[in-house]
């Protein structure tokens, strides 16, 4: 107990002394998580909304498979993108194993199912009056694929929030795939893998504190943006 | 209204990158354009999880990097995975600590020009209690053996790691095949290693470097130490370029050149933890022992 207190009060007391690597490190964080996010929203949200709203064969088993995806592990994802993106693989080529763009890639694959699933069940969440009303007054395909995101926005940003929650605190794919190189592809939470591998469990503690800090501002200014947006 | 949310999503997604730094190529010392030789391309280091997390790596790069120009990819891992990184082309150049792999590893033709760079030793280490006895041990097998005997806890690195095999090596000269409740594989690193032996309070084979570097952090005791018999040999190899033609290899070499240079060894000479010395020399040995102990040396 007394040892588990002490560790704590240590890494609070780091948290006044982190240093520039430590800022560089949840720059690269934020920003793969961002750009990550990004793209899984721009391919996750249409196909959400595309599978909620469509009426086609299959649509129940696409549905199931896309949820199943969601347990995927990230040292799969991390394992097969290793196994392409190495310069014995399909990808090996371009170099990516080892660089912010192979972690890029591996957090998209990750975020996606769960960005389409949640972006699905928003779009199924919206109410189907909306959608006739607009069909009855006229609007195309594309048309009513716009209001049924206006309606939904606020489910539709929960997508995305958590999408980014998911890759933001990520740490497989970071490591297997970045191979968290000092001040290239060293995100916080492979610094915190490795500063606990070394002993300093006070300096992995605080990294994991600053860690939940970003996240939580980030959610504030998602519910911010949700309640400025909100009629 | 919509619009306006979608022009403050993006923004905040931009700021948030741009504040990242994630469109700029890496620039570890700094962001002027690089004018080194090396003329901005990185090179792919792989080694071994005791260079870097002893902090060796620190002191010795960031000089080399500025001459160069283009910063040290520094990939730290175990033995086994640094030379399978090397065979597959993921590395322009590899430090590591396992002499017969990495002879292996020549063979094949994976590498080229392999020189010794430092050595230091592997030592027992465990509770201070040693309630096997191990510190009257007269080799490295009779450790293993009153380990084995007492079936008190052991914890392996089990991870194809350089210590890992030295290990392995040390299990068969003993002719024991360790197995049982008291026989725990981590899997992980060396330091990580030496947490569980902490917390299981077990005994443990582990480099030198490491065991200093972490020893404040940790209740385990040397028990056994032997540096001829359990001597830990560190060697950089390039690799092959004829194998991988976009491998990086004149910065492989040019690395190795200076962490084999007089200065670069001097600065391994120099890295202290505590006031003990980590790594010694091996590269320039002082005239008199020239041929004595760098195998390259000899004719």
């Amino acid at each position: 107990m007394r040892w588990t207190l002490e560790q704590l009060v240590e890494a609070l007391r780091l948290l006044g002394s982190l240093d520039r690597q430590v800022i560089g490190a949840l720059g690269l964080s934020l920003g793969l998580a961002t750009l990550s996010t990004a793209l899984a929203t721009a391919a996750g949200v249409p196909t959400g909304i595309a599978l909620g709203l469509g009426r086609f064969r299959g649509k129940r088993l696409l549905t199931t498979v896309l949820h199943a995806l969601l347990a995927l592990p990230t040292v799969l994802i991390g394992l097969v993108l290793y196994t392409a993106l190495s310069s014995r693989g399909l990808l090996g080529p371009w170099r990516l194993l080892y660089s912010p763009t192979a972690i890029v890639l591996g957090q998209f694959i990750l975020a996606l199912p769960l960005v389409t699933a949640l972006a699905l069940a928003a779009a199924e969440g919206v109410d189907p009056r909306v959608r006739l009303t607009a069909l009855t007054l006229g609007a195309g395909r594309w048309r009513v694929a716009r209001t049924v995101l206006a309606e939904g926005r606020g489910a539709f940003l929960a997508a995305v929030v958590a999408g980014f929650g998911r890759v933001f605190g990520e740490v497989g794919i970071s490591m297997m795939l970045g191979g968290n190189i000092r001040g290239y592809t060293r995100t916080v939470t492979t610094a915190v893998a490795l500063e606990t591998a070394k002993g300093h469990v006070p300096l992995g503690i605080a990294l994991g504190l600053v860690l939940m800090a970003v996240a939580l501002g980030v959610n504030l200014l998602f519910l911010h943006l949700r309640r400025r947006t909100d009629p | 209204m919509r619009r306006r949310t979608v022009a403050t999503v993006v923004l905040a997604l931009s700021v948030s990158l741009a504040a990242s730094g994630l469109g700029c190529r890496p620039a570890p010392e700094d962001a002027s354009a690089p004018s080194g030789p090396g003329q901005g391309r990185p090179i792919r280091l792989a080694t071994t999880t005791s260079t870097d997390n002893t902090g060796l790596l620190d002191r010795l790069l960031p000089p080399f990097e500025r001459w160069w120009g283009a910063p040290v990819h520094v990939v730290a891992v175990g033995t086994g995975r640094a030379l399978q990184l090397g065979r597959n082309g993921d590395a322009d150049v590899l430090l590591v600590h396992a002499p017969e792999a990495e002879e292996a590893f020549m063979a094949e033709g994976a590498g080229v020009n392999r020189r010794s760079v430092m050595f230091n030793d592997f030592l027992f280490v465990g509770p201070k209690e040693d309630p096997a006895g191990v510190a009257g041990a007269g080799s490295p097998a009779d450790v293993l053996a009153r380990i084995a005997r007492a079936q008190a806890p052991f914890v392996s690195r089990g991870d194809d790691s350089g210590t890992h095999k030295m290990e392995l090596s040390l299990w068969k000269k003993a002719n024991i095949a360790p197995a049982g409740s008291w026989y725990l594989e981590a899997g992980q690193g060396m330091g990580a290693t030496l947490l569980v032996a902490e917390e299981k309070r077990a005994y443990g084979l582990t480099d030198r470097a490491t065991f200093l570097a972490m020893r404040d952090r940790l209740a385990l005791a040397p028990l056994y130490e032997n540096p001829e018999a359990l001597a830990n040999l560190y060697s950089i190899i390039a690799v092959n370029p004829a194998v991988h033609p976009g491998a990086n290899y004149l910065g492989a070499m040019a690395l190795a050149a200076w962490v084999t240079s007089p200065a670069g060894q001097r600065i391994i000479a120099d890295f202290r933890i505590g006031g003990e010395t980590l790594f010694r020399p091996l590269a320039v040995p002082p005239a008199e022992t020239a041929g004595a102990r760098t195998p390259e040396a000899a004719p």
